[in-house]
């Protein structure tokens, strides 16, 4: 019982592949791929969180581990007037708010920062296009900076604005209670032994250990408690969540 | 004793098997387009726990002048047209690793692309999980891919492989139960590359990594996870390959049916 291929058979599987290509940006854009893709995240989310919650350390590595390039992704050089101004003057006159949904709203420069309590850590970054590097980050946890602020009994995200701009907007990035209770979650200023560079996010940077590189927000100028992200940015807690529509929990 | 259809016929592939099949061969698609995508944002693979700009990589798809370039080692092939340079459906020549046709998106999109993957990621998971479990309850794996210790002598196997060879040998082959290279390839499918493709993929995730440290170790590290994940995904790809190639020499129309309808054992 052979049959034979014929051309006929032949364009219509091409034809198909052609379709279906252009069928998946079709079906990409249509409710029911967002709520699939909703509730894989949330799947993504729960189990990892299910798996970690236990304040579950992300690995540390020795000095000898440090990589000798670590490249400098997203804003590398902020050109925000007043940014600028920091810079010219070694951030002397720099200042870290917190404020938001908080009992005792901070401001902190970085000599005041680096008299807090310090943890430092040698840990890989890992960016999501692909890449990783190790180095070494010293800096306050934030969770210590958070109980002096005193959090409001609605507070559940902390929200980090930025000084840089990419195609205009301001970045930000957001994590909830959670990761920013987490031991290695820390505002780093400085990296592997050095004032953190300005390509790395000088004068404070986050690491968040258990997520992407977009999440570790450089240049953090102001942190603000919120209850929900729904008012902030365009509402998916995020520079790259709202343009691209990346994730905001970035555990994978 | 579970009742005989009145024709005492039993179905060459059960309706479990049948089912796994096509959302595999779906997922498998998704899976390898929106991988090749997210490849795009970095086309350099590593060995160990690191890599990023500058570092040396073991491969490496770029362009020079008008030139698509694939290097793999110290081994460098031009890949014009196909790799690092090409030319897309509205004739815009383009510089990402791997060309629009092959991509999904066809555009660069890496957090679309990344969509993709994670929610197919979850499918291949969960399908993967049912239709194993499913597989040793009702015996699949001893009894249609079960292979016997003397099916596996050099001889035994030689004479399996002669039969792919002649168009008849081959659609004879396609009737009755599966041969011991079949099988083999069956279960390296489904107990080798399937599993390694998961723990790779899993190695990559900074979550994961926190709650298992073992796992990207197992591998030599996040970056030799991410290119035993490129490479395992390779084997995959020459898997669907080889038995798409069969499947069109021993009788596309006959198997593709019988792969929906279940079929009838010893007719394909």
């Amino acid at each position: 019982m052979a049959e034979p291929i014929d051309r006929r058979t032949a364009l219509a599987g091409l034809m198909g592949g052609g379709m279906l290509l252009a069928g998946c940006d079709r079906i990409a854009s249509t409710s029911a791929f967002d709520h699939a893709v909703g509730g894989a995240r949330a799947l993504t989310f729960h189990s990892q969180r299910a798996l970690i919650a236990d304040g579950r350390l992300a690995r540390e590595f020795t000095p000898a581990d440090i990589s000798t390039r670590f490249h400098a992704n997203g804003s590398t050089d902020p050109d925000d007037a007043i940014y600028r101004a920091h810079v010219d003057s070694g951030f002397r006159h720099w200042q870290l708010v917190v404020d938001g949904l908080v009992h005792r709203p901070l401001r902190l420069s970085l000599a005041q920062l680096a008299r807090l309590p310090q943890r430092t850590q040698i840990t890989r970054h890992d960016c999501v296009e692909g890449w990783s590097a190790i180095a070494q980050w010293q800096g306050v946890p934030l969770g210590l900076v958070l109980a002096h602020a005193g959090l409001m009994p609605d507070a559940r995200y902390i929200v980090f604005h930025c000084a840089d701009r990419l195609g205009g907007d301001v970045y930000y990035e957001s994590i909830d209670l959670v990761d920013g209770f987490h031991p290695q979650t820390i505002l780093a200023h400085r990296m592997n032994g050095q004032p953190l560079a300005v390509a790395h996010g000088a004068p404070l940077r986050l690491r968040v250990e258990r997520q992407l590189g977009y999440k570790h927000a450089k240049y953090v100028m102001r942190i603000e408690l919120v209850a929900g992200l729904d008012r902030i940015g365009g509402g998916r807690g995020g520079y790259w969540e709202d343009r691209r529509n990346y994730d905001w929990y970035a555990g994978i | 004793m579970t009742a005989q259809r009145p024709d005492q016929t039993r179905q060459r592939h059960g309706v479990m098997v049948r089912a796994w099949h096509w959302l595999n061969a779906v997922a498998l698609a998704v899976m390898l387009m929106s991988g090749l995508a997210i490849f795009n944002a970095h086309p350099r693979l590593y060995w160990g726990q690191t890599g990023t700009w500058g570092d040396p990589a073991w491969l490496q798809i770029g362009s020079s002048g008008d030139k698509g370039l694939l290097l793999v080692g110290e081994r460098m092939f031009d890949t014009s047209g196909w790799l690092g340079l090409w030319t897309d459906s509205e004739g815009r020549t383009q510089q990402w690793a791997t060309p629009g046709w092959a991509t999904l998106p066809a555009r660069y999109d890496l957090a679309l692309a990344r969509n993709w993957h994670l929610l197919f990621a979850w499918v291949m998971v969960l399908a993967w999980l049912v239709y194993v479990l499913h597989g040793w309850w009702r015996g699949h794996f001893r009894g249609d891919l079960g292979v016997r210790s003397d099916q596996l002598r050099p001889r035994a196997l030689w004479l399996a492989l002669r039969a792919h060879f002649g168009l008849t040998a081959l659609r004879a082959l396609a009737t009755g139960e599966y041969n011991s290279l079949q099988r083999l390839s069956y279960l390296a499918v489904i107990f080798g590359l399937i599993p390694l493709m998961i723990l790779t993929g899993l190695s990559m995730s900074p979550g994961v990594n926190a709650a298992l440290p073992w796992l990207p170790e197992l591998f030599g590290g996040r970056q030799s996870a991410r290119s035993l994940h490129f490479l395992t995904m390779t084997g995959l790809l020459l898997f669907v390959v080889l038995h798409l190639v069969m499947v069109l020499l021993a009788g596309p129309f006959r198997l593709t049916r019988s792969m929906i309808t279940g079929g009838v054992q010893g007719d394909g």
